[in-house]
Formats: structure tokens, C-alpha cells, sequence
């Protein structure tokens, strides 16, 4: 019975979502908002429970001191709200900005552009793998000449720009057909829902 | 009134009930459409297919209700083919809203193959930050989960014991549908170079192409395809099988609405042309 209810409330809000098709209405604003709250709900529960609880409370509890200093710095950054003790949220801010100008930029730089880049620079024969190394280059060059504005897209380098705008258009084309698949999987799995709602229901009537 | 002009006056309600219908008559009446199994999905069964029993798997479930129809026969396909492979898995959830989800389904595939948590498997849940998180990991999995999801540490766990960072584990796969697959890439194997799997959202799968061809993956599943050809590779599950012929039957409609819709406009187009020759 308790599966039930919960399953049919479940599926009220689907349809409630899904009534957005039809026209703007006030299912679906009721929905729309009760998502959004409840997740923001939902996140802080888990983030007392999971972070909080493992990190801070239980250390606390063992004696251990040191995550009042994490602590300590989270909260100076709610200064911000004062005019006159703002400067403090500084020290927090420095920090994280610290930590991540720290540990970013030499990993980005490493693993989405040199590695990148090397992917680009394979050896290039009348093998099926030279071939694809090949339309790789030539897609890369290509596709980075559209982009440099500096002279005119004319002559050879035209061709070139032409050829990058077909790859991108390629490229789009691709992430366009993966989306249409993504969006059905999701309605799918609605369809799927309804149905197993369907069925919940009329089983449950028929015993 | 010229034969296109219906055609460019549909109301697009018209279009969502034949798409609703495209998924709904094909999800009651399967047709068991043929599915082909794609190199990128080959390569992660055959990286974890060819692991010896004991050996451990580092799962991260990155998604919640929102991407679960996507990912979760995903998540269910790697999960039944480690345990049936004898694998230890190691799994946790960056993803805040997804975390009793993971749980959930790591729990119900683990009592498929009896398997008993803290020895066959252990979930870590969730902790914010997920490049912190990532990168702390690799030197060991206690500085940002010094519990598990229950609230156990992780030296009490029997599978835990001698299990410190990613130097441990056989390989890390994440089925993601957030921005947390960069961190992966870039904090995870940029950094510790341990082997990386990918499965993601369809939406996101052509951002990440690229990186099975640096090698920085080694294979990458995209999407409920992705997850029905890993259901035929493992020969277990069918939900992800099925929605292949809903997938076959939608994208045939909607080529056909986008066709519709190109040769109407282009016929409008000439004869406005015409007109204005005229």
C-alpha cells in the first residue's frame, strides 16, 4: 500500500511535468518549484550527514581539534555580509583561490592540451589507423584555421576554413543526434515508469 | 493552399503525441531490433573481463534521478559483470542528489550474486568538491571519506585493509552524466595515470571521444546504446536492450519530421523566389 501511494504521488508529478507540453500551467509551476526545493533540501541533509558528520562531528568527538580550523574559515567567509568586517572574507577567498591556481592549470595544460596534442601526432600511412591519424590532423588543423581571424578566408587558406567549418558542422551534427538519443532514453524512462505505474495500480485493484 | 503548407503549420503538440506514441507502442510490443557492438564499449569489457577474481574495480556513480534512465542499466550492467567475475568493487557517489540512488542499486545488484558488503564490496557515498575529492583519493581514499556511507571506517572493513589509494585498485571507471568526468580526466588519470573508463550521458559522449584516441580512456560507453550493447556483452539485464527499439523507432520519426519540415521550407523558399522573379 505504502509502495503504492508513493509510486502514484511519483507519478502525479510526472504527469504534472509532462502537462508543460501541452501549455504553461499550474501543475507544472507546482512541480518545477517542489524539484527545486526539495533538492536543495535533499543536499543539505546529505551534506550534514556525509561531509559534516565524518569530517567534523566525529573527529570532534575523538578530541581531535583540527577541523575547527576549516571550519573557522567557512565561516569567515559569511563577513562578506558586513561593510565594515568584509576585508576577513579575504583570508577564506585567498585560500581557495590558492589551492586551485595551485593544482589546476599545470593538469589542464597536461591532459587537455599536450596529450591532446600528441593524440594529433601519429604516424601517417595507407593503413587503415595512418589514414584515420590523417583525417584526424587535417580535421584539427582545419577546424583551428576557422578560427583564426587574422587574415582573410581566401586562396588556400579559405579552403582550408571551409573544410574546418564542415568538420565543425560534422562535430555538431554528431553531438545533435547523441542528444535526440539522451532526450528519448529520459523520456523512455518516464514511459516506463507510467506503465509499471499502470500496472501497480491495476494489480493492486484486481487483488 | 499549396500541398506543404499543412506541413509548416503542425502544431508542435501534434508532433509530441506521435512522439509519445513512437515510445510507448514499441516499449508494449518489442520488436528486437539487431544491436551492434561498438570498439569503445569492447575495449572496457575487455579490460575488466580480462581482471583476475579479487581484483579491485573503483566505480564512480556520478548521477541522479534526472540522467537515471540513461545510466542506471549502465551502472547495473558493470556492476552484475564485476560481480560475476569475482571483482571487488570500491564505489562512490560525487553527485549529491544521486547518492541513495547508488546505494540503492549497488545494494540490489550485490544480493543477485550474494555478495556481503565491507568484504566483496564498500560504498564510500558522497563527499562535495569532486576534484578535491578526486585528487585526495590518490593519496588515500581515508582523507576524504575517513567513513563510509554507513558511517563505518574504513580500517574495519576487511576489503579495506591494505587498500590505500589508486595504486590498489585495477582501474577506476565512472558512469557520469556531470562536469565531474573532466575532473576525472584532468585530477584522476591526469595526475595519477591509473587506467580510466568512461560511461556517459549521450548528451555529453562526443566531448569525450577524443580522449579514448589520446588514450587517455580506454573505452567509453554513450548513453542507454552504450548500456544495451554492454547488456549483450555480459548477456544479463534487458532494460537497456529494449530501449533500443524505442531509440530505432523515435530517431526514424524524428528523421522524418526534420526531413518533412527541410523539404517544405525549401519548396516555400524556391516558389517565394519564383514569385518575386515574377
Amino acid at each position: 500500500m505504502g509502495d503504492a501511494l508513493l509510486t502514484t504521488i511519483a507519478a502525479g508529478l510526472t504527469l504534472c511535468v509532462l502537462s508543460f507540453l501541452y501549455r504553461e500551467n499550474p501543475f507544472y509551476r507546482f512541480a518545477e518549484h517542489l524539484a527545486v526545493g526539495v533538492s536543495a533540501g535533499y543536499w543539505v541533509v546529505i551534506l550534514y550527514n556525509q561531509s559534516f558528520t565524518a569530517k567534523v562531528v566525529e573527529p570532534l568527538r575523538q578530541g581531535d581539534a583540527l577541523p575547527l580550523l576549516p571550519c573557522l574559515l567557512g565561516l569567515l567567509l559569511f563577513t562578506r555580509f558586513s561593510p565594515r568586517a568584509g576585508w576577513i572574507s579575504r583570508i577564506p577567498m585567498a585560500y581557495i583561490l590558492g589551492v586551485g591556481s595551485g593544482a589546476a592549470p599545470p593538469l589542464m595544460l597536461q591532459t587537455l592540451v599536450v596529450q591532446q596534442f600528441h593524440a594529433t601526432m601519429r604516424p601517417i600511412s595507407f593503413t587503415a589507423d595512418g589514414l584515420t591519424n590523417l583525417l584526424i590532423l587535417i580535421g584539427v588543423v582545419c577546424g583551428i584555421a576557422y578560427f583564426f581571424f587574422s587574415t582573410r578566408h581566401s586562396g588556400a587558406f579559405g579552403v582550408a576554413t571551409k573544410v574546418g567549418i564542415w568538420i565543425l558542422m560534422i562535430g555538431f551534427g554528431a553531438t545533435f543526434g547523441f542528444t535526440v538519443m539522451g532526450r528519448v532514453s529520459l523520456l523512455l524512462g518516464r514511459v516506463n515508469f507510467l506503465i509499471d505505474w499502470v500496472r501497480l495500480i491495476f494489480g493492486a485493484g484486481g487483488a | 493552399m499549396a500541398w506543404y503548407e499543412p506541413l509548416l503549420a503542425i502544431d508542435r503538440r501534434v508532433l509530441y503525441a506521435l512522439m509519445f506514441l513512437a515510445v510507448l507502442i514499441p516499449t508494449l510490443l518489442p520488436i528486437g531490433l539487431p544491436i551492434r557492438i561498438t570498439p569503445e564499449v569492447q575495449n572496457v569489457y575487455d579490460r575488466i573481463d580480462g581482471l583476475r577474481p579479487g581484483e579491485i574495480v573503483f566505480y564512480a556513480l556520478e548521477y541522479d534521478p534526472s540522467t537515471a534512465a540513461e545510466l542506471e542499466p549502465m551502472a547495473m550492467a558493470m556492476l552484475r559483470h564485476a560481480f560475476s567475475k569475482d571483482l571487488r568493487v570500491l564505489a562512490c557517489c560525487l553527485s549529491s542528489t544521486g547518492v541513495t540512488l547508488v546505494e540503492d542499486e549497488i545494494a540490489r545488484v550485490a544480493r543477485e550474486y550474494d555478495r556481503e558488503y565491507g568484504r566483496d564490496y564498500v560504498y564510500l557515498g558522497y563527499q562535495p568538491y569532486p576534484g578535491i575529492v578526486i585528487m585526495t583519493m590518490g593519496e588515500n581514499f581515508r582523507t576524504p571519506f575517513p567513513l563510509d556511507y554507513y558511517k563505518t571506517p574504513l580500517d574495519e572493513l576487511p576489503m579495506m585493509r591494505g587498500v590505500r589509494n589508486y595504486d590498489d585498485v585495477a582501474l577506476v571507471f565512472t558512469v557520469n552524466a556531470t562536469s565531474g568526468i573532466d575532473h576525472w580526466i584532468t585530477y584522476g588519470q591526469g595526475r595519477y595515470k591509473f587506467p580510466l573508463g568512461l560511461g556517459s550521458a549521450a548528451v555529453m559522449a562526443t566531448n569525450y571521444y577524443q580522449y579514448v584516441q589520446s588514450g587517455q580512456l580506454f573505452g567509453i560507453i554513450s548513453g542507454l546504446r552504450g548500456a544495451a550493447e554492454y547488456e549483450m556483452l555480459i548477456d544479463k539485464g534487458t532494460v537497456a536492450r529494449k530501449g533500443m527499439d524505442v531509440q530505432s523507432i523515435a530517431h526514424a520519426l524524428i528523421v522524418l519530421f526534420i526531413l518533412f519540415g527541410n523539404i517544405a521550407f525549401l519548396v516555400e523558399r524556391r516558389r517565394r523566389r519564383l514569385g518575386r522573379a515574377d
